[in-house]
């Protein structure tokens, strides 16, 4: 082997670098973050009943930006840990055009009941009691939560709980567009 | 109150570092020639087993007696898990397996310190040293990002209970063969590293580590069977294999691993591919790592739901540490693993092995190249998208079919350069038999062209055998014994080569399995009320009714099913367990096995007034043959790491 050949036998090694860099990159994304099939189609409408006993329903809010959150109370720690962050944007935007709507799914009432009245949640929430809602909007696990443009499409989803941070960059840009 | 999480941490500390000493030891008393030190970390080898023994039997002592301050008893088991479950229940999570994994390899260490101190000075203090060097690793996992004895507090009346899939006696045995398998290539990796540090690259690590090679092999393949045996009996959808990242992970080892096996033969013979070899069983070991890291990192998406954690990070800078190690030592080797032999011809044995290793490693690139995939698209283009079965079936299948043909050819074809006579005499009775049970198979109605590809190979590939062993027990009848020990003193006397013919009749087995369920299985999903009946495949099912049941750890709604298939063949039982720690209730199937066909009942909705139900039935063909494929390759395993009897024979 010539002198100039010999130093080339290091690429050998040097051949599993790039291999272990992709692994490494690997780290930084999350298979579970599945984009969903929904985003840019229309939201699939619901007319529900809150635990107040009144009806909401997605249609009649279209012109205002929607944020539709999934959750159970037996899905600790995560809602448990995203309650506060909800209750803290509900405050921020409520009155800037932005409607929050908490679907519970597979639940209970009274448990669900407790865990409204434990983080002091007033917008409103409501029972999917047949679970049609959270097929539609194929829900996977709880939370999920969706953002839902003026015009009703849903433009972001979240799976797993949501920070103030997640909310500013989810909602800003849907507030500045134009109905 | 008890001390079990304090004297389990306190165990694997000190383990961690009587490993870390006795690795340094033993390369320090081989670099300087001093005997002393590599026996002082013999003794570190020893006492590595038995604090790691201690570790393992202090978890079972913690599972057995409800110790739920322990948080991986708490996570792992509760009141109602039955105590055979609280056993297994060691491995039922990452901490556990960890400890399993570890203990595994402190044996395997042990047991080459019983069996090469005295035999092998040169390769054995550097064994010990990568050794217990991997063994410090999998101490450090256990002692920092998943440590089996961390504290729960306060500690809770009940614990979380076993994920519910996982009672299931393929679970007690699957992981045992599995990670026998896994750490069983570390024994032949150690002499393959061993070698190129102390220079001496012939054949002589091959042939120490042979027997250990096959019985790793062989534990991989169990390992691999019985996961699916798992898979189909308990999981419910009637498959058993998905090219799930898990399952890849498991099965690239295992390609790279028979590669290996069969390159060896041709060192061993004609003195090439030493770099090659080499190559392979870095790889192979490596594979095992990155299998271990694919399913506990949670960098890529998988069925089977596993902790995430700094684990993977550590598993990645191990696997760093291997490949570039490793090769680095190969790199630096180079000039003394140049080949002494050459390939003569193409019409070969040699080129027939090459290419089986071109074949194997083809199918491991693209299954390692499928399960990566979506981490480069990810990281290239910024999409989110997985590989499934269609990728892994159409690359994958022609690969084997190839194989098997490589099969039959490779053990009889001669060495060196084969002539027209040596391929007449073995290969021309197997090609026309192949061919006929192919017509045979189309005039009676078989119509799915890879089936009849994957028969014909089949008959050919034991024609074959058939034509070599009839020939070699002809031949010592002749010398005067009777057929029957004629039979027997060959597979005894030549055991390395029919212990290798009879693994390849299980394979052979396997695959009959594969390609019959693949090709003929069906399946229905019917409602029915009670007291009525469906057929599918010449059998009725009909429903009699419901009953719900408590068990220890759950809840249990049980079907009634009445079968037949113009005979009365009796009721099957499938239900749906609700487990108070799922979300989902978990469906138990219930099946009919028979050596042609397996009925597989699974039970879906029902009313719960028992008025009717929804089940899904699959009449799934020649299932059964996997599990006796695996049958023959134990005898075949179990001939094979006999001590090989041609010397003294």
């Amino acid at each position: 082997m010539s002198p100039r050949r010999r130093h080339l036998r290091w690429l050998i090694p040097v051949g599993a670098l790039p291999v272990l860099l992709l692994l490494g990159y690997g780290f930084r994304t999350d298979p579970r973050e599945i984009p969903s099939p929904l985003l840019g189609k229309p939201a699939a409408p619901f007319t529900l009943k809150t635990f107040d006993g009144d009806q909401v329903s997605l249609e009649a809010l279209r012109g205002r930006v929607v944020v539709v959150n999934f959750w159970a109370s037996w899905c600790f720690p995560a809602c448990y840990e995203e309650a506060p962050a909800l209750a803290r944007a509900w405050e921020a935007y409520k009155d800037r055009g932005v409607t929050m709507i908490g679907v519970n799914i597979q639940d209970k009432e009274e448990p669900a009941r407790k865990f409204l009245a434990r983080f002091g949640h007033t917008f409103p929430n409501a029972p999917d009691p047949v679970g049609r809602v959270s097929v539609d909007y194929g829900v996977y696990g709880v939370p999920e939560t969706f953002f839902i443009d003026r015009a009703g499409r849903v433009r972001g989803k979240k799976v797993g709980a949501v920070t103030d941070e997640l909310f500013r960059r989810e909602v800003e840009p849907l507030l500045s567009e134009k109905g | 109150m008890t001390y079990v999480p304090e004297l389990g941490y306190a165990a694997t500390v000190t383990a961690l570092v009587l490993a870390l000493y006795g690795s340094a030891a033993a390369a320090l008393g081989a670099k300087s020639r001093r005997p002393a030190l590599v026996e002082s970390s013999q003794r570190a080898a020893v006492g590595v087993w038995v604090l790691i023994t201690c570790c393992m039997l202090l978890l079972i002592y913690a599972f057995l007696t409800f110790d739920f301050s322990v948080r991986y008893v708490a996570n792992t088991t509760n009141r109602g898990t039955p105590y055979y479950y609280r056993i297994t229940a060691l491995w039922g999570a990452l901490e556990g397996s960890i400890v399993l994994w570890a203990w595994m390899l402190s044996l395997y260490t042990l047991i080459v310190v019983v069996q090469y101190r005295r035999r092998r000075p040169e390769f054995y203090p550097w064994v010990l040293s990568v050794m217990l060097g991997i063994a410090a690793f999998f101490l450090l996992v256990m002692t920092i990002p998943a440590p089996p004895f961390e504290r729960l507090s306060p500690i809770p009346a009940d614990g979380r209970g076993l994920n519910p899939l996982l009672e299931d006696t393929g679970m007690i045995t699957h992981p045992v063969a599995l990670y026998l398998g896994f750490t069983g290539f570390t024994v032949p990796f150690a002499f393959a590293l061993a070698a190129l540090i102390i220079g001496r690259t012939g054949d002589e690590w091959i042939t120490i580590t042979r027997r250990w090679t096959i019985i790793a092999w062989y534990f991989l393949s169990l390992g691999l069977l019985i996961g699916g045996w798992w898979s189909y009996h308990v999981l419910g959808w009637g498959g058993y294999w998905a090219w799930d990242p898990v399952e890849n992970a498991a099965f690239m080892p295992w390609l790279c691993a028979t590669a290996f096996l069969h390159s060896v033969m041709i060192q061993e013979r004609r003195r090439m591919l030493k770099l090659w070899n080499l190559t392979l069983i870095i790889l192979t070991f490596a594979l095992t790592v990155f299998g271990t890291f694919l399913t506990r990192s949670g960098i890529i998406g998988s069925v089977h739901a596993f902790t995430q954690g700094s684990i993977g990070q550590f598993f990645l800078g191990f696997l760093a540490l291997v490949l570039l190690g490793s090769f680095s030592l190969l790199a630096w080797r180079l000039d003394r693993l140049n080949a002494q032999g050459e390939l003569d011809s193409i019409v070969s044995r040699e080129s027939v092995f090459l290419l089986n290793n071109v074949f194997l490693l083809a199918a491991a690139f693209t299954v390692f190249f499928g399960t990566v995939f979506p981490l480069l698209a990810e990281a290239v283009r910024g999409e989110k998208l997985s590989v499934g079965a269609p990728f892994f079936n159409l690359v994958n299948i022609p690969i084997f079919l190839g194989l098997l043909l490589l099969m039959g050819v490779g053990p009889l074809i001669a060495w060196r350069r084969a002539s027209a006579e040596n391929l007449r005499r073995n290969f021309l009775r197997p090609v026309l038999a192949g061919i006929g049970a192919a017509a045979i198979l189309r005039v009676v109605g078989v119509g799915n062209t890879l089936v009849l590809v994957c028969m014909a190979l089949v008959v050919f590939v034991s024609g074959t055998i058939v034509v070599d062993f009839s020939r070699a027990v002809r031949a010592r009848h002749r010398t005067g014994r009777g057929w029957l020990p004629a039979a027997a003193t060959l597979l005894l006397t030549q055991n390395r080569r029919y212990g290798g013919f009879i693994v390849h009749l299980g394979v052979l087995v396997v695959a009959l399995g594969v390609a019959g369920s693949q090709a003929w299985s069906t399946q229905t999903e019917v409602t029915l009320e009670r007291g009525q009946s469906m057929t599918l495949a010449g059998y009725t099912v009909r429903f009699d009714g419901l009953q719900a049941s408590e068990e220890s750890n759950h809840a249990k709604v049980t079907g009634a099913f009445t079968i037949g298939n113009g005979r009365a063949l009796g009721v099957l039982y499938p239900a749906k367990k609700f487990y108070p720690q799922e979300q989902t209730p978990i469906a138990a199937v219930d099946y009919r096995l028979g050596l042609m066909e397996d009925l597989y009942v699974v039970l879906g909705d029902f009313a719960r007034d028992g008025s009717h139900a929804t089940i899904k039935v699959q009449v799934n063909r020649m299932v059964s043959w996997l599990w006796m494929g695996g049958l023959v390759l134990t005898l075949g395993a179990g001939l094979a790491i006999l001590p090989d009897q041609r010397k003294s024979a």
